[in-house]
């Protein structure tokens, strides 16, 4: 990838709103390697198992998080679309997807890699701990949501 | 907010001077029967006794009688300027419920009503409208959607959000999908869980809040389904700069005489088949944190 097509997505992962108010300088290497994509509708961005070598910023379209099975061919747990952030098993160990994730209308995204991300957290602590607090929300609110949907309110 | 007259008794209409006593059930029939969901069904009921109406309000309630079970508190899911044929959705979950599931065309039922408060649609004029139904929740703000439909332009921009369970359990799905299209409103559907034929969004209603557009502080919310779905639901409103004393919630308590003397349906200071069953989250929101009220 060319510098100026590797800036031109640091500038629009700046504008992410997961981003915005980050360092831009460290923003910057944390995302030298990113790319943007573009998958169609059923195309798959994530397969259970596989090493989570990416995190994605959702810039348009929607994605289903599935949990497959041997009886099921896959049950869509929860749905992200434009503005979300998609995938935290890079930042835990052993960096494999937890789930399988799969657009369900055509969508772009920014890739980032996990292994940058990873070193620029690790190079810079300060930094991490800000975009912690930008991702500990994100976290807490899909564990909140999982929560209720476990209490099945409707089924009762 | 629009108050409602309880019928304490008065001429039934088309029977000249027979006054009815405020418990005695109104005659209706069954003309159709329309399964929803596995368990859920929608009846569509016409008087007995000929000229018979119901008037109600969006939001009301009726105690329907299966003759011989017993009684039970069923909120009106139809138009309300169809006064001449009278709509409920029931789920099939206990015995009176479960009797009037299996009811087939031609057989009566007996109505008292229509009770409580309903959506105060007047209060949202010149505002936006949120509506946040869960489940079960939407029959009963189905008559207060066709009013809005109605009034478009008294309303500012208008939003529903409705989740169930899975794409099988969504009621009047059909006739959703035709809101779909409508620029009047729009419309994000949700369920908990689903396969891969289904293409809309997944995840709690509360999910689909940060794509909703409106100006919180002018805008007046309804918000109908299980309680904890409504609290969560009321509280994500509030964050947003919903005001408390616009967002209203419908709530459900076991109702038996639905005037406001047996007590059953008490819920802090209130009656829920009197001073509700829509109720204002300002009064509700300490309530709503207490267990076992």
């Amino acid at each position: 990838m060319t510098e100026t097509a590797s800036e031109a997505i640091a500038e629009r992962v700046l504008q992410h709103p997961f981003f915005v108010g980050l360092d831009p300088t460290l923003v910057h290497a944390m995302v030298s390697k990113a790319e943007e994509r573009s998958y169609g509708a059923g195309e798959m961005l994530v397969r259970e198992g596989r090493p989570a070598e990416e995190f994605f910023l959702v810039l348009d379209g929607k994605i289903a998080l599935e949990i497959g099975s041997a009886e099921h061919q896959g049950i869509t747990v929860e749905t992200i679309g434009r503005g979300e952030i998609l995938g935290w098993s890079w930042l835990v160990h052993p960096y494999r997807w937890r789930f399988d994730a799969r657009a369900t209308k055509p969508t772009q995204v920014v890739a980032i890699n996990a292994a940058a991300a990873r070193y620029a957290l690790a190079a810079h602590p300060a930094f991490a701990y800000q975009f912690l607090l930008k991702f500990l929300p994100v976290i807490a609110e899909r564990l909140e949501n999982t929560r209720v949907q476990l209490l099945d309110t409707y089924g009762h | 907010m629009a108050t409602n007259a309880q019928p304490l008794g008065g001429p039934i209409p088309g029977v000249g001077s027979v006054v009815a006593h405020p418990y005695a059930p109104r005659p209706f029939v069954v003309r159709e029967k329309i399964q929803e969901t596995p368990d859920t069904y929608t009846l569509r009921l016409a008087p007995r006794i000929p000229g018979d109406r119901i008037q109600f309000q969006g939001g009301q309630f009726n105690m329907v009688y299966v003759f011989g079970v017993g009684e039970s508190a069923i909120s009106i899911s139809g138009d309300s300027t169809r006064p001449e044929e009278l709509v409920h959705t029931v789920r099939a979950v206990g015995k009176i419920t479960n009797a009037l599931a299996a009811l087939k065309p031609g057989a009566t039922v007996g109505i008292r009503g229509p009770y409580g408060r309903g959506w105060p649609l007047d209060s949202a004029r010149g505002r936006d409208i949120v509506i946040v139904a869960g489940g079960l929740g939407l029959p009963p703000l189905r008559p207060t959607v066709y009013e809005i439909f109605r009034r478009r332009a008294e309303f500012g921009r208008v939003e529903i959000i409705y989740g169930a369970r899975t794409p099988k359990d969504l009621v009047f799905a059909e006739e959703v999908r035709d809101w779909l299209p409508r620029r009047e409103m729009r419309i994000q559907v949700t369920v908990d869980a689903a396969g891969r034929d289904w293409y809309g969004d997944v995840g709690v209603v509360t999910t689909r809040l940060p794509d909703a557009r409106f100006d919180a502080a002018r805008t007046t919310a309804f918000v109908c389904g299980p309680e904890i779905m409504m609290r969560l639901t009321a509280q994500a409103l509030a964050q947003r700069g919903v005001p408390p004393e616009a967002i209203w919630l419908s709530m459900e308590r076991n109702m038996k005489c639905a005037l406001g003397f047996c007590g059953h349906c008490q819920y802090g200071p209130s009656f829920v088949c009197r001073d509700g069953p829509v109720l204002p989250y300002k009064t509700l929101a300490p309530l709503l944190a207490v267990k076992e009220v």
